[in-house]
């Protein structure tokens, strides 16, 4: 069964139809990229599969359970954040949270859920301290042992992605995206980045990635999804659509990325 | 000189009693003025329209008229008009009276540097901590809300400082803070008529006190330099 199925998405602002009927869907353990110019509706796409924009219509389901269903009445606020954790996101502008150290910035959030835990009053110390555990294992992962007590601002932008995948990690989500994730970093630090991401390629973590790293993107995916003004123009395996571009669109798109 | 010198001691304790009085009225100013202006702050940005374009015209009203106008409105409206005094009489319904302005005009101050620093924060952060699962009550309170008093801290000195010397407005009514007690050496009190210094020298209570704040609020912004916002 397909982890991640969208059916036919229509959102618009306005009187501007950002996306004209999105239907893709990926199995658990692939790595999809979702590529194309300015403005062709992958960043909405992204947002309305995380909670960030609500889509008009069409379907949304994260193994089988729906994220966005256009037919029926919206998500409770409740049941929206226990999905939200299933789900993590990687933004272009990092959005750490400034006034936590390293180490709070990853473990806030999977502190905060643990209070929900019934044994949390009992457990509380044991709780936070293996959260603190698998948050130092994870930021070792990065190579960001030696930046624990650091605050953002102290780190460099690929330091500070590095943290924010690391955040988006704790809460163990079962698919992982990314928006532009090199997109605000200087061109020597993007290789630190695409590096993370390649190394939980290998690991198998399901990830959606939209990106502008054309040779990056061919290189990690299993799949390519192009998108062009609000449509999927071609989608297909990440060597076959490279190599051997069907449509007028995805060659004209290439050959200005190369 | 010689007579300032014999003078001194009384007008000292006159005026040390008289600040006692600045002291409450900025003190519980502060306490209500803070927490309300962040409720007036809520009702402004409000998606509620009708909601937040009252609280708007309210805090319009009270920004843009004097608050000595406020002062005498508040404490003369109810007796006068209405023929009952509900502030009662005496020093104790001034205090009162003049504490009830004080805060809905701070308040009203407060809450748009409130409102400022809160939309002053990049919506990623409220992003962030959404798709990190955290509620709306935790998104403030444990994401944007430090960020937010960080922004805060320089129009918020700025606007305290200028309460200490606001409180003197409540001479207005008479009520015994140090100004009024300076005052009264001019026509006549605990046998000293007809001086001038002490109203003079009470200016000295408004630099010291607002010269501890601002030693105060540099600390804190000092505390708060760990991290950009």
């Amino acid at each position: 069964m397909a982890i991640l199925e969208v059916k036919d998405i229509h959102k618009s602002f306005g009187k501007t139809e950002v996306l004209k009927g999105i239907s893709f869907s990926m199995e658990e353990g692939q790595v999809l990229s979702i590529i194309g110019s300015s403005g062709s509706g992958k960043t909405t796409l992204l947002r309305c599969i995380c909670f960030l924009e609500s889509a008009d219509t069409g379907k949304i389901l994260l193994d089988g359970a729906p994220l966005f269903d256009g037919d029926a009445p919206p998500l409770k606020p409740a049941a929206q954040r226990h999905l939200q954790t299933k789900i993590g996101l990687v933004f272009q502008q990092f959005n750490l949270f400034p006034q936590y150290n390293v180490l709070d910035n990853v473990t806030l959030a999977v502190k905060l859920r643990a209070k929900e835990r019934p044994d949390f009053k009992k457990n509380r110390k044991q709780i936070y301290a293996e959260i603190e555990e698998k948050a130092k294992v994870l930021l070792a992962k990065m190579g960001l042992s030696d930046k624990l007590e650091n605050y953002p601002c102290e780190l460099s932008g690929g330091q500070q992605q590095r943290v924010s995948i690391a955040r988006a990690m704790a809460l163990e989500p079962k698919i992982l995206f990314f928006d532009e994730p090199t997109s605000a970093l200087d061109p020597e630090l993007t290789g630190e980045i695409l590096k993370v991401i390649r190394e939980l390629a290998a690991e198998h973590m399901t990830m959606v990635i939209v990106t502008h790293e054309m040779n990056f993107a061919k290189e990690v995916s299993d799949h390519i999804v192009f998108m062009d003004h609000g449509v999927i123009a071609e989608e297909g395996r990440a060597l076959d659509l490279f190599e051997n571009p069907q449509t007028d669109r995805l060659k004209a798109f290439l050959s200005s990325h190369n | 000189m010689e007579k300032i010198i014999e003078q001194f001691p009384i007008v000292f304790q006159a005026l040390n009693s008289g600040f006692l009085q600045t002291l409450k009225l900025f003190c519980t100013t502060l306490l209500g003025a803070l927490p309300l202006g962040l409720i007036i702050a809520f009702g402004s940005m409000s998606k509620f329209k009708p909601l937040s374009a009252v609280v708007r015209t309210f805090v319009w009203i009270i920004r843009g008229s004097p608050l000595m106008i406020q002062l005498l409105i508040i404490y003369y409206f109810p007796g006068l008009v209405w023929n009952n005094p509900i502030w009662g009489s005496g020093e104790n319904g001034r205090f009162l009276a003049a504490t009830v302005a004080f805060i809905i005009n701070y308040a009203c101050y407060f809450s748009e540097i409130y409102r400022g620093g809160i939309q002053s924060i990049p919506v990623g952060q409220h992003e962030a901590a959404q798709v990190l699962g955290m509620s709306k009550g935790q998104t403030f309170f444990r994401v944007i809300l430090l960020q937010v008093v960080k922004r805060i801290v320089p129009p918020m000195s700025n606007e305290i400082i200028t309460l200490v010397k606001d409180t003197s407005l409540a001479r207005i009514i008479a009520l015994h803070e140090v100004l009024f007690t300076g005052e009264n050496f001019l026509t006549g009190s605990r046998g000293i008529a007809g001086e001038v210094w002490p109203l003079f020298f009470t200016g000295v209570y408004y630099l010291i006190f607002s010269g501890l704040l601002t030693i105060l609020f540099n600390k804190i912004e000092k505390k708060l330099s760990y991290f950009k916002v």
